[in-house]
């Protein structure tokens, strides 16, 4: 006789590899979860994430693995004539391709590639593929890839990535509005800030990196903010927004 | 690919070879092999060929055994042996082998350490076996043990000078008394490989490369187990170890008596 | 065959020299994320026996020459401290260190997600502070703790102990006299506190049953163990909620 499916695990709750989240046939392991016989069990030190039938692990850490279409914010370390290195935050490097970089026609025995970027730069630019072996490509053909000048870059554990851009990007914009500060977060745990108080927005950033796993964040963020910065005048927001 | 075919033919109870999962190939001992050593052997099993070399000195006990000889056992995995082997210090393997072997030999006492001292609690004999690979085609370990239990029967305490405080030699020759290591036992390993719920010995470096994990088990003269070490990715159950040993005291009868 | 210095009798009126009975454990203590420099670290201890583990990785692998296309190399790196012990030991490895870091490797091989960082490396350190006994048992345990903090997927925790044989007495956790004078020793490692063995080392002279009764009260022991490890992993998260 067939068991019946049981879901053991609520949303956001805490686990350890090993624990079985979910018996039954009828749920699906997600990312980082994996099916043993008829349990699904976790493989990380993570807080569970439930959509649908599909039951799947966040790890607390852990280092960044590149997925096509993220968005990510990388720095120049290396180039050749036709393409540069980038250090995406990952055990992986990325590649960016001339021809992914600009529509232009560029005559390379002509130009030096390093006018578009230059060893240094921190872009922020899409991933177009990650082959089997972990080959990773970059675009810069995307409405919100560009160049990031001046400001400050952060690192944080990129599973934590969401609860730093919020829901539908409230985080963020509650940061930006407190801080004056331009925010690109980039999904391999790397963010950028320039703008009036660019150490409130650091400290808010931690902070949120730190108790990323507790409730009532929000709160506690937007006290903080209130108490630490000054709102920026309602006004007609300008440019594109990265992290929509 | 070969891997899978390996895991395929042991999963179904076969062999590349035809044997049964719990036969050996032929073993051959062949003692004294070695005219500069003390005590030698060479063991073959199938195409695996290891040589062990017995040496002898006086040398201070250690300090908690004053009035005990001492036992040291190293292994050298020749390059020619196996294109995988390289040049250079002992692999974490090798390492792993002739410690394994020591362990073998030592818990059960093999040696009666006891009779090998010259001066109480200053100068006893020390025992070093050296071994060395020529061929690996797979169960290096089993064909150390027995070249090493072999070349122990083999081998022969050296004349020994107090007052010169040397082993005796003529020319470049050890002086032997001729008279043999105090043994008090025969150990003897066999190594237990598992793919899947199957039990396996001696495996071929083919086999080796296919196997899940594996534990070697040393087993002394009255049955009784006496080192034991479990090595390769996989997991073994309560019950395949237990199998596992039976199968080991079982077999190491049958390889005792190539020696 | 005696030794310098051995005690007349190990276990006197069915409890050991150091008070405990057969099957009882020396007191454990787990706890995680000791290190902050690390992405996952932790300690554990044995009675006096302390083992303190930090993961580095998954990172890139060089020389390039040497990674795996399909899998992270994972690289286990045991040592002693040279102030572990009664006599100051020798820095560095040694042949002991290197099988040990060895058996390790093995059992943590089984249960992690090698294939998930193919190309990289992931290296594992751990130092013995304290040794009193079952060294690479408390090593282990605090490598499998560190490495789920660091957030390295893995199919379980691996739980260690050791048991031996005491005056013709099998008992868990061999620690002291019992590790220097005593008749066997068993380090062995389990999955999940279940019955799947991913390491077993044995010295010393058993029957084929008394290794059977060995093997049973050490898969209970390890069981005992996971739940220290579980427990402490939970407490580094938990510590902190407010509600």
């Amino acid at each position: 006789m067939e068991k019946k499916s049981e879901l053991l695990v609520r949303e956001r709750q805490l686990v350890a590899p090993g624990d079985v989240v979910a018996r039954g046939l009828e749920f699906l392991p997600g990312a980082g979860s994996y099916r043993k016989n008829s349990d699904i069990r976790s493989k990380l030190l993570g807080l569970v994430r439930l959509k649908d039938r599909i039951v799947g692990v966040t790890p607390l850490s852990g280092v960044y693995v590149p997925k096509p279409g993220d968005g990510i914010i990388g720095t120049v370390s290396d180039m050749q004539s036709t393409f540069w290195i980038f250090d995406i935050n990952s055990p992986y490097d990325a590649l960016l391709q001339l021809g992914e970089a600009t529509a232009e026609y560029v005559d390379i025995s002509k130009t030096d590639i390093s006018v578009y970027f230059d060893i240094g730069d921190v872009v922020y630019a899409k991933i177009l593929n990650v082959s089997r072996s972990k080959n990773v490509t970059l675009t810069m053909n995307d409405y919100r890839a560009k160049k990031l000048i001046g400001g400050r870059l952060m690192k944080v554990t990129s599973s934590k990535v969401p609860r730093i851009i919020g829901k539908e990007g409230s985080m963020i914009e509650l940061i930006k509005k407190y801080t004056g500060c331009h925010i690109v977060v980039g999904q391999n745990g790397m963010v950028w800030l320039k703008g009036s108080n660019e150490a409130l927005a650091a400290k808010t950033v931690l902070m949120i990196e730190r108790e990323a796993h507790i409730t009532g964040l929000t709160d506690r963020v937007t006290a903080m903010l209130k108490s630490e910065g000054t709102p920026e005048p309602e006004t007609a927001k300008e440019g594109g927004d990265e992290n929509e | 690919m070969k891997t899978d075919y390996m895991k395929k033919l042991i999963l179904a109870g076969t062999r590349a070879d035809g044997r049964a999962l719990d036969e050996f190939r032929e073993i051959v001992v062949k003692k004294g092999v070695i005219k500069t050593a003390e005590g030698s052997a060479m063991v073959t099993i199938g195409q695996t060929k290891v040589i062990a070399g017995i040496k002898m000195d006086a040398a201070t006990p250690y300090p908690d055994t004053p009035n005990e000889g001492n036992l040291i056992v190293d292994s050298e995995f020749v390059p020619f042996a196996n294109p995988e082997f390289e040049a250079g210090p002992p692999s974490d393997t090798s390492v792993e082998l002739s410690r394994v072997v020591d362990r073998g030999i030592r818990e059960c006492h093999a040696i009666d350490t006891e009779k090998l001292v010259i001066v109480p609690k200053e100068l006893v004999w020390s025992v070093h076996i050296d071994i060395h690979t020529i061929n690996d085609d797979g169960n290096l370990q089993d064909a150390a043990s027995l070249a090493a239990i072999a070349a122990l029967q083999d081998c022969k305490i050296p004349k020994y000078d107090i007052g010169k405080k040397q082993v005796v030699k003529v020319e470049t020759f050890v002086v032997s008394t001729g008279k043999p290591l105090p043994l008090n036992d025969t150990p003897v390993e066999v190594t237990v490989h598992k793919i899947g719920p199957k039990l396996f010995l001696d495996p071929t470096v083919e086999e080796e490369e296919a196997s899940d994990a594996h534990v070697t088990i040393a087993s002394t003269e009255d049955g009784s187990l006496c080192a034991m070490q479990k090595g390769g990715n996989g997991a073994f159950t309560i019950e395949e170890l237990v199998r596992a040993a039976e199968i080991a005291v079982e077999k190491g009868r049958e390889v005792k008596a190539a020696l | 065959m005696s030794k310098e210095g051995a005690p007349e009798k190990l276990i006197i009126h069915g409890k050991r020299l150091d008070g405990r009975k057969l099957d009882e454990f020396r007191p454990m203590k787990a706890e995680v994320g000791v290190i902050p420099q690390s992405k996952g670290s932790a300690t554990f201890s044995f009675g006096e026996t302390k083992a303190i583990a930090g993961v580095q990785g998954p990172g890139p692998m060089h020389p390039k020459g040497l990674q795996e296309p399909t899998r992270t190399k994972l690289r286990c790196h045991y040592f002693m401290a040279p102030f572990a012990t009664s006599e100051r030991g020798r820095p560095g490895r040694s042949r002991r260190s290197t099988e040990i870091s060895k058996v390790i490797g093995e059992a943590l091989s089984n249960v992690i997600f090698l294939e998930d960082y193919p190309k990289t490396a992931l290296d594992i350190f751990m130092e013995i502070l304290q040794a009193n006994a079952s060294t690479r048992c408390a090593a282990l345990n605090a490598a499998s703790m560190a490495l789920a903090e660091a957030g390295i997927p893995m199919r379980d925790l691996v739980s260690s102990l050791s048991v031996g044989k005491a005056d013709g007495e099998i008992v868990m956790d061999v620690a002291g006299a019992e590790d220097n004078f005593g008749d066997v020793d068993m380090a062995v490692a389990t999955v999940g506190g279940g019955d799947a063995f991913v390491l077993l080392q044995m010295d010393g002279v058993i029957t084929q049953s008394e290794f059977k009764v060995m093997l049973e009260m050490a898969k209970n022991g390890c069981a005992e163990v996971y739940q220290r490890q579980k427990e402490a992993l939970m407490k580094r998260y938990t510590a902190e909620v407010s509600e």
